[in-house]
């Protein structure tokens, strides 16, 4: 469509400083981009400070890590995998322009984040009453990891509590994609909004599937 | 939009292959290989996210300049990781402990 005809017949959805949806498409999908190479140098930052520390401490990261519930780490992992199939499937829903399987798939993926999250903070609730929440109530069963114990104990914390913020905000853009797909605004035609939340939402299960084996896996086999 | 709309098997065939790498992983971290461990558990933590960038991401499917971003956020990475680590791994001095 040229400019022109654009402006005489509005297209919904379509900004006026693009000639075409198509454009408009590729723009958000680019700028989505740019933000999530933000993203992989803000958590990549820590994920240096994970290896620089791994290496000093390998025997206290091995002994802190094996701690860590792994069967509630596994199925974690699991939801966030099948909240990215149905965050995927919603996409297509979207493409198709069928508005209420694009809204069951939306609420689908957000009730398989509610899970993650419950599942996180059963988790955290047993690190606290296990003592190994990092300060002043640190205490780890073998004394002579205790101290870098509590550098990893650090990091699992900053970690996970920077992914699950993540995840609390993919919430909210979820129950904005939502409303949109209630009111219509979503169409076969607009539906990038939907594919760059799903962009989001799947570099939010990227994170999680590096986190995964560094923070539970490590040091399985030891001890 | 002119998109390229992927049939719904090729997200069902990607599901099962990252709930598989997943069991895959979780096996492996159970033997003590040595250094392997880690190796493994990174290499199969690449190849997931590899294919949910190409696939659930669409990156396969997008224009070069996606592929140029998307390529320049691991080099970044890269990056950082590298010249750091040049430095900490190369503290001879340094006691350890």
């Amino acid at each position: 469509m040229l400019p022109e005809a654009a402006h005489q017949h509005h297209v919904p959805g379509l900004a006026h400083h693009f000639d075409n949806l198509e454009q408009q498409a590729e723009a958000t999908t680019l700028g989505m981009w740019v933000f999530l190479v933000t993203e992989v140098l803000f958590f990549g930052g820590l994920f240096m400070v994970y290896t620089v520390y791994r290496n000093w401490y390998p025997d206290a990261f091995a002994a802190a890590s094996h701690s860590l519930d792994i069967t509630l780490g596994t199925i974690n992992t699991a939801v966030l995998i099948t909240s990215s199939l149905t965050m995927a499937l919603a996409v297509h829903a979207a493409q198709l322009g069928q508005r209420k399987l694009l809204m069951l798939f939306l609420v689908a993926t957000m009730a398989l984040g509610a899970v993650f999250l419950g599942i996180k903070s059963v988790e955290y609730y047993q690190k606290f009453v296990e003592h190994h929440v990092p300060g002043a109530g640190f205490n780890f069963e073998e004394p002579q990891y205790a101290v870098h114990a509590q550098i990893f104990f650090s990091l699992y914390f900053v970690m996970t509590g920077l992914h699950a913020l993540h995840m609390i905000i993919g919430f909210g853009i979820m129950t904005f994609m939502l409303w949109w797909a209630w009111r219509g605004t979503i169409t076969a035609e607009y539906y990038s909004p939907i594919e760059i939340a799903g962009l989001y939402w799947h570099f939010v299960d990227i994170v999680w599937i590096f986190l995964f084996p560094l923070l539970y896996l490590l040091g399985r086999h030891a001890h | 939009m002119s998109a390229h709309i992927l049939p719904k098997r090729v997200y069902y065939t990607i599901f099962a292959i990252l709930m598989f790498c997943t069991y895959l992983t979780v096996q492996i971290a159970f033997f003590d290989l040595g250094a392997l461990n880690t190796i493994a558990a990174l290499g199969i933590a690449c190849f997931k996210a590899t294919i949910v960038i190409l696939f659930f991401m669409h990156v396969k499917y997008s224009t070069r300049l996606t592929w140029a971003v998307v390529l320049g956020s691991i080099f970044w990475f890269g990056i950082l990781i590298a010249l750091t680590m040049s430095d900490y791994l190369t503290r001879v001095w340094r006691t350890f402990g």
